[in-house]
């Protein structure tokens, strides 16, 4: 399937997967600091239940440190 | 002349004369005078705010002036503190306003007292340990505060309200680890800017009476990508920071000897138990016969032994560089500076 993911179109393998398989193939799940999913925020807690399906939109902001 | 000093933000019509006034009597908070909060308090020493107090644990070095911009080659050959530094820079573009610098580490044991007087505080910092303080003393004071964040040509800007939006530890429920700092990985002053307008922006906004964004806000400069999340459906009615039945867990005072590995620099930070004045003149004494070079610059003890550089600072706080074992840091420190 494909996902647009902050604003770039990215192809998977895969026909099922879930926000938390998206991010976890980012490795980025930790610095994670909000995820929209077609404008709509998602709840950490609901990551594992979020079915992701062809075309969506994911925005992906993640936490940086430095200063 | 001096008249118009604040002319252009003046005729800029969300601020106008009254909300310059505002901001005269408005004192903000800087945690941290590194790139950050180097960018963000010349902003807002030019834009008239009131008073700034700006905290920094560390010294100017040459690496730093690619970005921080109230530093001069002069500071870092001297090895100025940057909180004293910036307060000197600061003083000299607003002679108008109240300028604090504080050489000390924004730490569980001494945030509480900058939060009394705080109308606003900006994140300057360049860790996760630090902002979770912030976090933690901003909502149980419920001051106002932005983070900021930057990396690479990549930075990240969060406006909280304690209580009404979101606060950090809402959005993570664990301190990130540090994998990739601006000392492994680097930083570009494009991307510091950025993030530093648009904290001081919201910052303005704030004490000039108006609501701020609730977006958590990234950006990254070169490749010129934007996103805006708003994220105030996140707020945690169960949050240990910034709900009703708050504990505040990183305000918790420490026992003994503290130490902060500073992120790929490797140096270690060791704070004595009880901060008290140190006698620079009595140390350097004590230790000239042990020291391959030593410099008293009038605020740090910098000297060398062996591998490994020590900076002393008036607060008995040392950074050990050449050493990125804690405990290995600790004896050092027990050897050479005291208990
Ligand atoms: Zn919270």
């Amino acid at each position: 399937m494909e996902l647009h993911v902050n604003g770039e179109t990215l192809h998977f393998a895969k026909d099922t997967m879930t926000m938390l398989d998206l991010l976890e193939a980012y490795d980025i799940e930790e610095k994670v600091a909000a995820v929209e999913k077609n404008k709509e925020i998602i709840r950490k807690t609901d990551y594992s239940q979020t079915n992701l399906e062809d075309g969506d939109r994911i925005e992906i902001v993640h936490f940086v440190g430095g200063g | 002349m001096i008249k118009q000093r604040y002319s252009r933000q003046e005729l800029f019509a969300p601020i106008g004369t009254e909300g310059q006034q505002k901001l005269a009597n408005k004192h903000v908070v800087i945690v941290g005078a590194g790139a950050l909060g180097s960018a963000n308090g010349e902003m807002l020493a030019r834009a008239g705010v009131g008073k700034i107090t700006i905290i920094d644990r560390d010294y100017v070095e040459w690496s730093n002036l690619s970005r921080q911009q109230l530093f001069t080659e002069e500071d870092a050959a001297h090895a100025h503190t940057k909180a004293k530094a910036a307060s000197r820079r600061l003083q000299a573009i607003n002679t108008s306003i109240t300028i604090e610098g504080v050489v000390e580490e924004f730490a569980a044991e001494t945030a509480e007292v900058f939060m009394e007087d705080a109308d606003f505080v900006i994140d300057g910092t360049d860790n996760f340990n630090t902002r979770f303080i912030i976090n933690d003393a901003c909502a149980k004071w419920r001051v106002p505060w932005v983070y900021g964040g930057c990396l690479t040509s990549y930075g990240i800007v969060l406006a909280i309200m304690p209580g009404k939006s979101p606060c950090l530890q809402c959005l993570i429920d664990q301190i990130p680890q540090q994998g990739r700092t601006c000392d492994t990985v680097g930083v570009i002053a494009p991307a510091v800017q950025i993030t530093a307008a648009y904290q001081t922006a919201e910052c303005l906004k704030y004490l000039t009476g108006y609501e701020m964004s609730q977006e958590l806000l990234n950006f990254d400069v070169w490749e010129r990508k934007h996103v805006a999340v708003n994220v105030s459906p996140l707020i945690n009615p169960y949050c240990p920071s910034c709900s009703a039945k708050a504990t505040y867990p990183f305000l918790m005072k420490q026992q003994g000897i503290q130490t902060a590995v500073l992120c790929g620099r490797d140096t270690v930070q060791v704070r004595p138990a009880q901060t008290n004045t140190l006698s620079i003149p009595a140390l350097a004494k004590q230790l000239k016969p042990f020291s391959d070079s030593m410099k008293d610059n009038g605020e740090l003890l910098i000297f060398t032994i062996k591998k490994n550089r020590f900076v002393v600072f008036q607060d008995g706080r040392t950074l050990i560089h050449g050493v990125s074992d804690v405990e290995q840091a600790k004896k050092l420190y027990q050897r050479y500076i005291g208990a």
